[in-house]
């Protein structure tokens, strides 16, 4: 009698185990294959990469650690790249990423509801078109001649006498701004959900409780969006900082070096000069500093948190 | 302190017409109690009031001046919403200060009204909490603070007390009442519970589908009823009501004569229970069913106009199911509605089918 039943047992939780693995193999497996596929390999292969004297032959005759020494002692032009992506980085996300995306969610919630998803969606509309094409806008809008549209505006509307040249005079504004435009998008989408969420009632409340329109903005909109701008300010300083391809296409990192952020500049030194090793080791940081954000945000969301069962509010 | 008045108001949203057209007056200091059936458009009237939605057609009046043009944060109005809306990220305390932010008030004098507010409703020892930290009755007595906290001319109660237990809704009750009469603040009570309504107010308006059926002393409604809606709906156990026909004096039920002044045509008879008594003479009928109350005890008395609601003083029930009895009444307390228009037919009375 007990024997049948421990059989039973025995096999019952071998079943399961079975099935564990299984559900494991189907629900994890693709998600596994691809993470190792398309993110460990390549991590693995740069680091390794990058203690080689790999150049543009691909030829690799030693190991050696003098890609480091360089990233430490000898590349001078490397201290203006990260004093410049700094910058380009901060001032992005906190005019546009942020900032401007807050404005445009309030804004646009604020007016009927029709005129709200028009005007965002005009917004959304860089950011599904193809990069090229958003480029090749922003070249024509800035073409030095009298043609530019920029140009056009000024010296007709505001009787400028002769047309400025925003591609060597303001670079670093340039690309910012054009960085801005389409990434503001983002923010808006999500902190418009966000405010959407907050119950009307709230927004009454707070009107009859004395609140002007800027105030109800401050203690109720706000205090809302404490979660969605924490997440898209990490979300994006990691996109902006990784993502180069608008700057490649509208100033190719120039004038000379002016516009190079890091994540252009290792590809300029891998893939323009050759110097693949080199790349390999500059893009060791970024490997880490996207880490280290990928951590900061398990940390700050409480994703683990959020990966629990949710517990029913009674609000 | 404010008196009110709705000059000629609607109030539409798109093509729904949720209050047709709403002449009132209230009085200075006067505590009203609204009372209707879920969706008439009370809370929409609240909201009116506060400034929170602009009247489509109309004026409305604070002191004689009008108002609609009047932003709801300068109206100076303490508003109780329905589902209390309270402030989720802020504690309790701040959630009560929040209206004193914007009347500058003195940050020790803030501190002192919050701490008396939250006393009144007892809340004091959860003012470091926040909303999600409390239950369903307790966010009522915060949004209760709130209102109160600010001194209002006008103070919109949205069915404050429907989330706490009798007790403390008694003794709500009883706080709310007290200090409307010492603050002299004008007041609207938004109520399902006519028990509140009756118990806290000078004046009762019942509400049906955005107009005002009846605006009275809780009496008058209770009493006199302009309508079968009001009749039906103030009173509890709910009135009786038969249909018949009145023809020379005498109204017809079902084959049953009543002896009536003052009707003729279709007209329905009224009768509210605790007006009935178990009688040896008058509609005879056989006890179908007994539902002790406490006190009272309510007879359903199976008739040949149908059944019949009887409430009797007394804790126990005298007779026993099946029992055959007589339905009695004084022709005084009868009412009498026209059936087409389901207006009060003013002093028509009915007696009692003679034996
Ligand atoms: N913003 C709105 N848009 C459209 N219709 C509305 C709106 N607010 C209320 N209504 C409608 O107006 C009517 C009255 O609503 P209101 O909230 O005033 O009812 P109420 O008397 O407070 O009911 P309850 O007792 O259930 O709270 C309802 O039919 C409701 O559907
Ligand atoms: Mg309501």
């Amino acid at each position: 009698m007990t024997a049948i039943t421990e059989d039973l047992q025995l096999e019952r939780g071998g079943r399961q185990r079975r099935r564990q693995v299984v559900n494991f193999a189907i629900f994890l497996g693709p998600a596994i294959v691809l993470t190792v596929l398309f993110f460990i390999i390549p991590v693995i292969i740069d680091v390794a990469v990058s203690f080689t004297d790999m150049g543009r032959s691909l030829q690799v005759t030693g190991f050696t650690t003098e890609q480091y020494e360089k990233i430490f002692a000898g590349d001078r032009r490397l201290v203006e790249v990260i004093g410049l992506t700094l910058i380009y980085v901060f001032a992005t996300l906190a005019i546009f990423n942020v900032t401007f995306a807050v404005i445009l969610a309030l804004v646009t919630t604020a007016t009927n509801r029709l005129t709200g998803n028009f005007f965002r969606g005009v917004w959304l509309l860089p950011r599904m078109s193809p990069s090229v094409l958003y480029i090749l806008l922003w070249i024509w809008v800035i073409n030095p001649s009298e043609f530019g549209l920029l140009n056009q505006v000024l010296m007709t509307v505001l009787g400028l006498e002769t047309p400025i040249d925003p591609l060597n005079d303001m670079p670093v504004l340039l690309i910012v701004i054009a960085n801005g435009f389409i990434g503001a998008s983002m923010g808006m989408i999500i902190f418009t959900s966000a405010i959407r969420a907050i119950p009307e009632h709230l927004f009454h409340a707070a009107r009859v409780d004395g609140a002007g329109g800027f105030a109800v903005v401050r203690h109720i909109t706000l205090p809302a969006l404490r979660w969605p701008i924490s997440f898209v300010t990490i979300y994006q300083t990691l996109s902006l900082l990784v993502s180069f391809e608008y700057i490649l296409l509208l100033t190719k990192g120039g004038p000379f070096y002016d516009t190079t952020v890091y994540a252009l500049y290792i590809y300029r030194r891998a893939f323009q000069s050759g110097q693949y090793a080199y790349g390999a080791a500059l893009a060791v940081f970024i490997i880490a500093l996207g880490v280290i954000f990928a951590l900061l945000g398990w940390r700050l969301f409480d994703m683990q948190k959020l990966l629990q069962r949710p517990r029913i509010e009674v609000q | 302190m404010a008196s009110i008045e709705f000059r000629k108001i609607t109030k539409r949203f798109g093509d729904v017409e949720v209050i047709p057209d709403m002449d009132l007056d209230i009085a200075d200091g006067e505590f009203v109690a609204l009372l209707g059936p879920s969706g008439c458009g009370k809370s929409t009237s609240l909201l009116l009031l506060a400034g929170i939605y602009l009247p489509s057609t109309g004026d409305l009046l604070f002191d004689g001046h009008v108002v609609n043009d009047v932003e709801a944060k300068d109206r100076n109005v303490g508003i109780v919403f329905q589902s209390y809306a309270l402030y989720p990220h802020m504690t309790v305390r701040d959630n009560i200060m929040f209206p004193l932010r914007f009347k500058k008030t003195p940050r020790e004098e803030a501190i002192r009204r919050v701490n008396e507010a939250a006393a009144l409703v007892q809340v004091g020892d959860l003012l470091d909490r926040r909303p999600g930290q409390l239950s369903g009755g307790q966010q009522q007595r915060v949004a209760l603070a709130r209102a109160l906290v600010k001194q209002p001319q006008l103070l919109l109660l949205d069915e404050p007390l429907s989330n706490l237990d009798a007790t403390l809704r008694l003794s709500m009750r009883t706080e709310i009442k007290s200090l409307q009469d010492e603050l002299g603040v004008t007041t609207i009570l938004v109520t399902h519970d006519q028990i509140e309504a009756t118990t806290m107010a000078d004046r009762i308006i019942c509400m049906r589908a955005g107009r005002i059926e009846q605006a009275g002393t809780p009496d008058d409604l209770y009493a006199r009823p302009s309508s079968l809606f009001v009749a039906s709906f103030i009173g509890s156990p709910p009135i009786n009501l038969v249909e018949g026909k009145a023809v020379n004096g005498t109204v017809d039920v079902s084959g049953i004569g009543f002896p009536a002044t003052g009707a003729t045509g279709a007209v329905t008879i009224g009768l509210r229970p605790e007006h009935l008594v178990v009688a040896d003479t008058g509609l005879p009928g056989r006890i179908a069913q007994i539902e002790p109350m406490g006190r009272e005890v309510l007879y359903v008395v199976s008739t040949d106009i149908g059944h019949i609601r009887i409430l009797e003083q007394g804790s126990t029930a005298g007779r026993g199911a099946g029992e055959a009895v007589h339905v009695g009444f004084d022709e005084a307390h009868s009412l009498v509605f026209d059936t087409t228009t389901e207006r009060l037919i003013p002093d028509s009375h009915v007696k009692p089918p003679a034996p």
